[in-house]
């Protein structure tokens, strides 16, 4: 028997889970999770960087990235509340929440940041609803009238009030948004029986990751929603949310590379583990689709986008392709992480498998229509909230 | 010539093992099977002046667990105790028992097949080095002083008692499964019946009324020893008091168990 070959026998046989360990409790839905918040945290930063830092050329998308990211933190909870064991007691971490656990806090900055983010959409929004409500009728009108919160008035003192609120809401969100996704990262960061897991770099890339993701949901729906229905497409505000979404981009995958190269680098007794763990079971799901193809390309696709002088159908058609392999790159990290973290046991001996089932209640069809729910609910949202300027009645009213 | 001296050797371990698993398993399961038919009162108590505590909580005491690993045969009496006691759901474990096998290249050989359930009646035969060492390590709840499940858990359901004891309300467990990841010793699971944490509680219900955990009680070779520490004469308190090779397991996490192991390996996670 030749040396390498007992080696290979040998790292075979010596593969051992802890019994509790084969099972991977944290399913699909735990991927889901950080998805979407990202999703979430990613588009109100782009919103802000028109309302707080005055990105001019990002005006056509900062009240739709608002909506947007509305639409998918109403669905924030939902794979949360299918993978609980007893979801009708998911009010107890509200209600009676321990003060040492991480997880804990998740229903209280989830709550706040709903909160300004609602009343950040609705001042917004203010007067194109008042002007909506006096076209409406009936059930709209009465709707419409729920949202204004029963004010008419558009005099310029009332905007200007307004406006002080938006801003004042506008900044606190930023760190909002950054602080609900650098916790989720926390979440995760901060168990320590996991050694991948569990590097104050974790918070980091999911904030990180979480701007890529948003960004690019925001390129990816605007290209598409403008283009089926039949509008204009602002390719200066495309440029800079390339420009953006590179910048961020290369920032989050330094880290997320900077993260295994320590690991690497030091060589713990974890690293043996980790090692095996990215060239085993993650080697196809993290070695060549996250890192291969879903990371590498966009990052050079996107510099050669934001640094040369391209044609704008090229940008628009690239600029969306590039935002949807982010999109997948950023869901492929969160199962990396999320799923990748469990099948490492703890006996740093041996790998659990995993495969999701389709039908199943945390299954795959289950996850398409937790990920399709948002995009219905945005659909919805964009009868009472017109995304765009050219179809708003108060703007129409402003410059007639 | 060293092959057939191993062969026999072997055969030894088997038929001594198989004897063990006929008479031992058989013998002491009596002890525990007819436990929840009969009043626990009746039985003698175990654990000295468990009887006298008065109120709900247990005062004055600090209990700790011992696990010799260079007495326990594998013959997994004390998970087939355990599973009994509690119902265990297949495929999952309160407590299991590892087989660790060294060979004379150093590699570490573990296994654990059904959590030692079914006992270790066979040798492991698809080794490709002669054997150098063997052992098995029974794992349970390790009662952590700085249990990293009581700090995770979002709604307290975990909690630590003040004799030290770490349990689950299953009121008022959610089911989200943080503390199953933050354990680093894997010992709890999400019970598929009740959607709730789970794990070994050292049988708590059974130290109140003054008796042993119930894998304690079973075990033929006294490789799990149950005790207070406050008590100068109990065993554990003398073990832990006199020169053993003692340790816990990784002691790096900052747990602190209460679960100590006499005998333990470096090889041992």
């Amino acid at each position: 028997m030749s040396p390498e070959h007992g080696v290979a026998v040998a790292t075979a046989l010596t593969n051992y889970v802890f019994p509790n360990d084969l099972h991977v409790l944290w399913s699909l839905m735990i991927v889901l999770y950080p998805y979407i918040t990202g999703i979430v945290a990613g588009a109100f930063i782009v919103s802000s960087l028109f309302h707080v830092f005055h990105i001019e050329s990002l005006k056509p998308v900062s009240r739709y990235a608002l909506v947007f990211a509305l639409a998918f933190l109403a669905f924030a909870t939902a794979p949360l509340l299918n993978h609980l064991g007893h979801p009708e007691r998911a009010m107890n971490m509200m209600l009676t929440p321990s003060p040492t656990s991480a997880m804990a806090g998740f229903g209280y900055i989830y709550s706040a940041y709903a909160v300004v983010l609602i009343l950040e959409i609705l001042f917004i929004y203010r007067p194109t609803l008042v002007a909506l409500k006096k076209r409406a009728k009936g059930g709209m009108r009465l709707l419409y009238g729920i949202l204004t919160m029963g004010s008419d008035n558009l005099s310029p003192e009332a905007l200007g009030v307004d406006h002080k609120i938006t801003a004042f809401l506008a900044a606190i969100g930023i760190p909002m948004a950054c602080t609900l996704h650098g916790y989720v990262g926390f979440i995760f960061g901060g168990v320590k029986a996991n050694p991948m897991w569990a590097t104050p770099l974790m918070p980091v890339i999911f904030l990180l990751s979480a701007s890529v993701s948003g960004i690019a949901g925001i390129i990816l729906s605007y290209v598409v929603i403008r283009t089926y229905t039949g509008k204009s497409i602002d390719m200066d505000c495309v440029r800079t949310l390339i420009k953006f979404l590179w910048g961020c981009f290369i920032l989050d995958f330094v880290f997320e590379m900077l993260e295994v190269f320590s690991h690497a680098y030091m060589a713990t007794h974890h690293w043996e583990a980790l090692r095996d763990l990215y060239l085993g079971p993650l080697y196809w799901s993290y070695v060549v689709a996250q890192v291969g193809v879903f990371s590498l390309i966009p990052f050079v696709a996107l510099g050669i986008l934001s640094l040369v002088k391209l044609s704008d159908k090229i940008v628009m058609k690239w600029g969306a392709v590039l935002s949807a392999m982010i999109l997948v790159q950023v869901l492929l990290m969160r199962w990396n992480v999320v799923i990748g973290g469990q099948l490492m046991s703890k006996s740093e001996r041996g790998h659990a498998v995993f495969h999701p089932g389709f039908f199943t209640k945390e299954g795959i069809i289950v996850s398409i229509v937790i990920m399709v729910l948002p995009v219905v609910f945005l659909w919805l949202l964009s009868k009472v909230f017109p995304f765009w300027l050219d179809d708003d009645p108060a703007v129409e009213r402003q410059s007639a | 010539m060293m092959r057939e001296i191993e062969q026999e050797i072997s055969r030894g371990r088997r038929a001594f093992i198989k004897k063990v698993l006929g008479g031992a398993i058989a013998g002491s399961l009596l002890l525990v099977i007819p436990a929840g038919a009969m009043e626990l009162d009746k039985i003698p108590e175990q654990i000295p002046g468990m009887r006298k505590q008065k109120g709900p909580f247990i005062t004055g005491k600090k209990f700790a667990f011992i696990v010799d690993i260079t007495r326990c045969i594998g013959c997994g009496s004390c998970c087939v105790a355990d599973k009994n006691e509690y119902k265990v759901p297949d495929g999952n474990y309160r407590t299991w028992v590892e087989r660790y096998v060294i060979d004379d290249h150093d590699n570490v050989y573990v296994d654990s097949p059904n959590g030692g359930l079914d006992g270790y009646q066979e040798p492991r035969k698809d080794l490709p080095h002669p054997v150098r060492d063997t052992f098995f390590v029974p794992k349970l709840c390790n009662m952590c002083e700085h249990p990293s499940c009581v700090q995770v858990c979002p709604v307290g359901a975990t909690f630590q008692t003040e004799d030290g004891f770490v349990l689950i309300d299953y009121k008022r467990c959610v089911g989200c499964g943080y503390c199953v990841q933050a354990c680093p010793y894997s010992v709890r699971f999400i019970n598929p019946e009740t959607e709730t944490a789970d794990k070994c509680t050292w049988c708590y219900h059974r130290v109140r009324k003054g008796l042993l955990p119930a894998c304690v009680n079973v075990c033929p070779v006294q490789a799990r020893k149950f005790g207070d520490l406050n008590d100068h004469e109990s065993e554990v308190y003398k073990i832990l008091h006199q020169p053993h090779v003692i340790s816990v397991l990784k002691p790096d996490m900052g747990n602190k168990p209460s679960l100590h192991y006499v005998g333990l390996r470096r090889e041992v996670v």
